[in-house]
């Protein structure tokens, strides 16, 4: 029988090992901080539980950041966990926390505003500033970028092209 | 290896419609990769094919859950021939020329939008899930063929030749997006899948607004093409069939 205070101990061990776990396609950010991660809780069983959901339906780093969840969860020495797929609620680009955010921009990546989502994605154009010098002169070059969540924008001041995680 | 045949519960031919539409046209979208006219429409259109690609496998494997089987994802995709598909005509139809797979997407994704808004309110929670995902992807969908439509149709007198060519071959199969049969209105009356008729609205009104921008105009309401759902295909289905299953029907053991 496991004690109450050994089970808090493996759950913050486990919740530490997800910590750590970045975005294979963003190295510089964590799934917890881009929104990934939803939940790690301890089964009834003893088994690490984790969720995460996808950013977007396709997301094709979604298997690795299960694969790496499982590796770093054996890693602190808590076994093999069941990692479940969760799309509801969906995933919002709100939920990439402050640190998140930063480590976006430190990437070269502009991160989305805010409470943006709904009105990027039907109306009006987005104010994006430049990652790299803060200047609001910048330009869409292409919806699509390098990946499914990112557009490619250019800053009119200092001409370096960046990605824009977009709004969603 | 062996054909399977899935049980017709009253949700699986709603579902795979679904996902066998997603599936198909993403496979077309993906045979622009390479090939497209600039290399920000080959990310475009792989994006989109990846958005539907997932979209298809979350459908795949909620009809698995519900036709109760054990079947998974891949059955459903790679073990089931083409009179098994219940996609519509639309989506299987040759990439074409750009004007073509821009002015398809188009149609689908203008469809694809307030469906999966309506279905974001099903009363099966797993649809309702898939479709909070899918409907603000098919947003971008519409914004993104939607631009090119207005740029092809009011662009060139050879952008204008080849939106109106494709407009006429594709008119006439924009009329499946919105059939019903019995099986459906069962499926509609307890709150699943949304009626079509609600989706009518704003498909109107989305193609209106793009086609008055593009000046193209909307071709009269006359006779539409049916088959799809009830798995009467043209030949290209088969053709794209016989490529993407040919490793699992080739090698039934492989594993990803």
């Amino acid at each position: 029988m496991v004690s109450l205070s050994d089970r808090d101990r493996t759950l913050a061990a486990a919740r530490a090992a997800c910590a750590r776990v970045v975005d294979p396609e963003i190295p510089t950010l964590s799934i917890a901080d881009l929104g990934v991660l939803r939940d790690v809780r301890l089964g009834a069983d003893g088994v690490i539980e984790v969720d995460i959901t996808p950013t977007y339906s396709g997301c094709p780093a979604l298997r690795a950041i299960a694969l790496d969840i499982e590796a770093a969860i054996e890693a602190a020495g808590l076994g093999r966990p069941r990692v479940s797929l969760v799309l509801t609620p969906a995933w919002t680009t709100d939920w990439i926390t402050p640190a998140g955010r930063e480590a976006l921009r430190r990437a070269g990546i502009a991160p989305p505003t805010p409470g943006a989502g709904r009105r990027a994605l039907f109306g009006a154009d987005e104010l994006v500033p430049c990652p790299r010098c803060g200047a609001t002169d910048t330009e869409k070059l292409s919806e699509f970028g390098s990946t499914a969540c990112k557009a490619l924008w250019r800053c009119r001041a200092c001409r370096e092209p960046f990605d824009y995680f977009k709004c969603h | 290896m062996t054909t399977i045949a899935v049980a017709e519960t009253p949700l699986t031919p709603g579902l795979l419609r679904l996902a066998d539409t997603a599936l198909v046209h993403s496979h077309r979208l993906s045979e622009w990769c390479g090939h497209a006219p600039m290399l920000e429409e080959d990310l475009a259109l792989a994006n989109i094919a990846l958005d539907l690609l997932g979209q298809a496998r979350a459908l795949y494997t909620h009809a698995a859950a519900v036709e109760g089987a054990g079947r998974t994802e891949d059955d459903l995709a790679y073990r089931r021939d083409a009179p098994q598909f219940r996609n519509v005509l639309m989506a299987e139809f040759p990439r074409g020329d750009f004007a073509f797979t821009i002015l398809r997407g188009f149609l689908l994704a203008a469809h694809a939008l307030p469906f999966w808004q309506a279905t974001a309110g099903s009363r099966d929670a797993t649809l309702a899930a898939i479709a909070a995902k899918a409907e603000k992807e098919a947003a971008y969908h519409v914004r993104h063929c939607g631009e090119w439509v207005i740029r092809l149709g009011d662009g060139t007198g050879e952008s204008r030749r080849r939106m109106l060519e494709a407009l006429d071959t594709l008119w006439p199969f924009t009329g499946e997006l919105f059939e019903v049969d019995d099986a459906d209105r069962a499926v509609i009356a307890d709150g699943i899948l949304p009626d079509p008729a609600v989706v009518r609205a704003p498909w109107d009104a989305t193609i209106d607004h793009v086609f008055a921008e593009a000046g193209l105009d909307r071709p009269a309401e006359g006779w539409m093409q049916s088959g799809g759902r009830w798995g009467r295909h043209t030949e290209h289905l088969g053709h794209l069939l016989a490529v993407m299953q040919h490793l699992p029907r080739a090698y039934p053991d492989a594993t990803w």
